[in-house]
């Protein structure tokens, strides 16, 4: 009886997989390689909402005269860099013409083996640590690199806040928060630095907290993921920290908004894209989402953007620009065509370097207001 | 007296975790005095007691979203054992720490399932977790609380397991478990009674662990239930004294260690960096070999006395 049952039960899965739904286009896939678990699953989610309204806009694309449907096909990798190079086989199985993604610099150098050895072109959205295209020929990206945002916030700690001593806080192995921090120390001078790094599954950052006030630091640098984000955030409050927190672009968040709201903490950010520049996708992508509960849960439960959905939003166009120009949904066209794929996107404009690093030379940097729970732009920052 | 206010911080905010490691850590070892099972679901169910506050202060106000917590919880331990342990009673003690491990990976994945992996802000409780200053140091109120509301919860249970009926039972049945059950012991209800106890700690722990570090996701309960198995090993498993003190001395050594490199520093014993921060987590399972090789009954634990 069992054996039966049992047997019934796999055959049901086995129907179900199958009976995926047939469209009348052509489809073309797109792999969607973002972190939907783990420490960057809030950002990984954000990110992936910008594409999606990307695809709901633009549903189809025309290559070589024949009208595709555009498919999203997700892959979650987890955020976790032994997890990463699975689910991008799991993309490559299933047919992707290219891939976007991912959050997360540390995931993405871990697959781009896989994309690379598969020839399947990745365009990464926002990770910003150099590795991620350096060395390998499948990846390109569209946002600004670590060592740019490493000195932009490093001159920023000196010149605006007038800090003459940093608290630097990364994640242990996590290649984005070692690596800015790293970029950071470097502009802003390795003896006025303080650099620590936390353990994988640290709950506890009260610690760290007293370790910067206790060495008379008077910045706390610290460009980790957003769930170690809310924490310290908190732990800052309730020590009454006294130094402003600086981080990168994985701050721009939400979650950071939710944490920050009603505490007595200054935090400011560098990030790709500030609210307000252009208002027509604004009131778009709003509107999208507030008609859109799963996509509104996704984004953290209200309307406020992140400037990892208008990247992904972008990311989703680069990719159709890439399709139309290689004619083909042939992975290795799309990957020889790449290189000289622009696109004058919400963000700006989007051309790639000989690594297929994009050329940005300017970040937006924004501060909380804890009153409001909002970002105020305070600036735009570029490196001479 | 500079010295001493680098260092309070660290001390005070040590016995903070190791009071909550410790109510993580009796749920482990009376589960394993009695059943002689490491229940690995702990830490999970933990990270439950934790989500279901946040979803239940969502919609109840918090004088009856907290009981709600602790009786959910308490049900949900209970349940894990009757259907995961209970029918494995006969089964080889293997088998039942599979179970343990697939409840774990059960309880991880629903959550992961329903959170969609994402963060959850936990519920500030007001009055513990408003802001308070002792000796010019910034914090919670709940840090301070900790230590004592486990030192309290502690001695009642010591009371309980040596003063009272189903305490005599429990005892019975860590010494004998078969021949306690010809002297007439209903084993499976002590057994549920240890369960109840158990999850009951785990719950006021999520509580104020939570609160004073206000994250839930999936994966929250595998460090700090790993760390309270360490605490319990360390003190000897099966030792409730032993759990208690096993677990402040790890949560005091971490936080000491975390901030090691900047007490050195500013008492001038060295110049700069050294990078201890990082051993913070090696420490505590390097502790955990160290005991197990010297001394493989921990600290408190008692020498087995399986006869042949």
């Amino acid at each position: 009886m069992k054996k039966v049952l049992s047997l019934v039960l796999v055959l049901a899965m086995i129907v179900a997989l199958g009976a995926s739904a047939y469209a009348d286009n052509p489809v073309v896939k797109i792999g969607v390689f973002e972190p939907q678990s783990g420490d960057n699953g809030a950002g990984g989610k954000q990110e992936v909402l910008g594409m999606q309204y990307a695809n709901v806009l633009t549903p189809t694309v025309e290559i070589d005269g024949t009208t595709y449907d555009v498919e999203l096909v997700y892959a979650d990798n987890a955020s976790s860099n032994d997890k990463a190079p699975t689910a991008a086989q799991t993309l490559i199985s299933s047919g992707v013409s290219l891939v976007l993604g991912s959050y997360g610099s540390g995931v993405s150098i871990a697959a781009s083996d896989t994309f690379d050895a598969a020839g399947v072109p990745a365009i990464g959205v926002t990770c910003t640590n150099p590795q991620v295209t350096a060395g390998c020929d499948v990846y390109f990206r569209i946002c600004f690199l670590d060592p740019f945002q490493g000195t932009v916030l490093a001159n920023f700690a000196k010149n605006e806040l007038g800090a003459t001593k940093a608290y630097c806080l990364a994640k242990q192995g996590d290649d984005y928060s070692g690596g800015l921090c790293n970029y950071f120390i470097d502009a802003f001078g390795k003896d006025a630095c303080v650099y620590e790094q936390f353990p994988e599954g640290t709950s506890d950052y009260s610690t760290y907290i007293t370790n910067a006030q206790n060495q008379g630091c008077d910045v706390f640098f610290s460009p980790v993921s957003t769930e170690a984000a809310a924490q310290i955030i908190a732990k800052a409050d309730t020590q009454a920290l006294g130094m402003p927190i600086l981080a990168g672009d994985t701050w721009d968040s939400n979650v950071i908004l939710q944490a920050a709201k009603g505490t007595n903490v200054k935090i400011c950010v560098t990030t790709f894209y500030q609210e307000g520049a252009d208002p027509d996708f604004d009131m778009g992508i709003k509107y999208w989402m507030n008609n859109n509960p799963t996509a509104l849960a996704n984004n953290g439960g209200n309307d406020e953007l992140a400037a990892v959905t208008v990247m992904g939003y972008d990311a989703y166009y680069v990719a159709l620009e890439a399709l139309k120009a290689a004619g083909s949904v042939d992975p290795a066209d799309v990957l020889e065509v790449l290189p000289s794929v622009t696109y004058e996107g919400v963000t700006g404009a989007i051309a790639f370097d000989d690594i297929g690093d994009a050329l940005r030379d300017s970040a937006f940097v924004k501060e909380c207001n804890t009153e409001l729970g909002v970002w105020d732009f305070v600036a735009v920052a570029t490196v001479d | 007296m500079d010295a001493l206010k680098t260092t309070l911080p660290y001390i005070i905010s040590g016995i903070s975790v190791g009071g909550q490691y410790a109510l993580i850590a009796i749920g482990y070892t009376m589960v394993y005095g009695i059943l002689r099972l490491i229940n690995f679901a702990h830490g999970d169910v933990f990270m439950v007691a934790g989500l279901m506050m946040v979803y239940l202060a969502a919609s109840l106000p918090l004088y009856l979203a907290i009981p709600l917590v602790i009786l959910l919880t308490v049900a949900l331990g209970f349940t894990i054992e009757r259907v995961a342990y209970k029918p494995l009673r006969t089964a080889p003690r293997m088998s039942v720490m599979i179970s343990a491990i697939g409840v774990s990976y059960l309880l991880q994945n629903l959550a992961l399932y329903i959170t969609g992996g994402l963060n959850k802000n936990y519920p500030a409780i007001p009055w513990i977790s408003d802001r308070i200053s002792i000796f010019g140091m910034e914090t919670s109120r709940v840090t301070v609380i900790t230590p004592f509301l486990t030192i309290i919860l502690v001695a009642a249970l010591v009371q309980l397991i040596n003063h009272t009926k189903i305490g005599m039972a429990m005892r019975a049945v860590s010494r004998d478990f078969e021949t306690s059950q010809l002297m007439g012991i209903q084993i499976n209800r002590v057994i549920s009674a240890t369960f109840i106890i158990g999850t009951f700690l785990a719950a006021v722990g999520s509580i104020l662990f939570f609160t004073n570090y206000p994250g839930v996701v999936p994966t929250s309960g595998a460090m700090p239930g790993l760390k309270a198995f360490v605490a319990a090993v360390f003190g000897g498993i099966g030792s409730i004294p032993g759990a208690v003190i096993g677990a402040f001395i790890i949560g005091i050594a971490e936080s000491v260690i975390k901030g090691l490199d900047t007490i050195l520093i500013v008492n001038g014993a060295i110049d700069e960096q050294i990078g201890l921060a990082t051993f913070s987590d090696a420490f505590t399972f390097v502790l955990l070999i160290i005991i197990l090789v010297f001394k493989p009954t921990g600290l408190f634990g008692e020498k087995s006395t399986d006869k042949v």
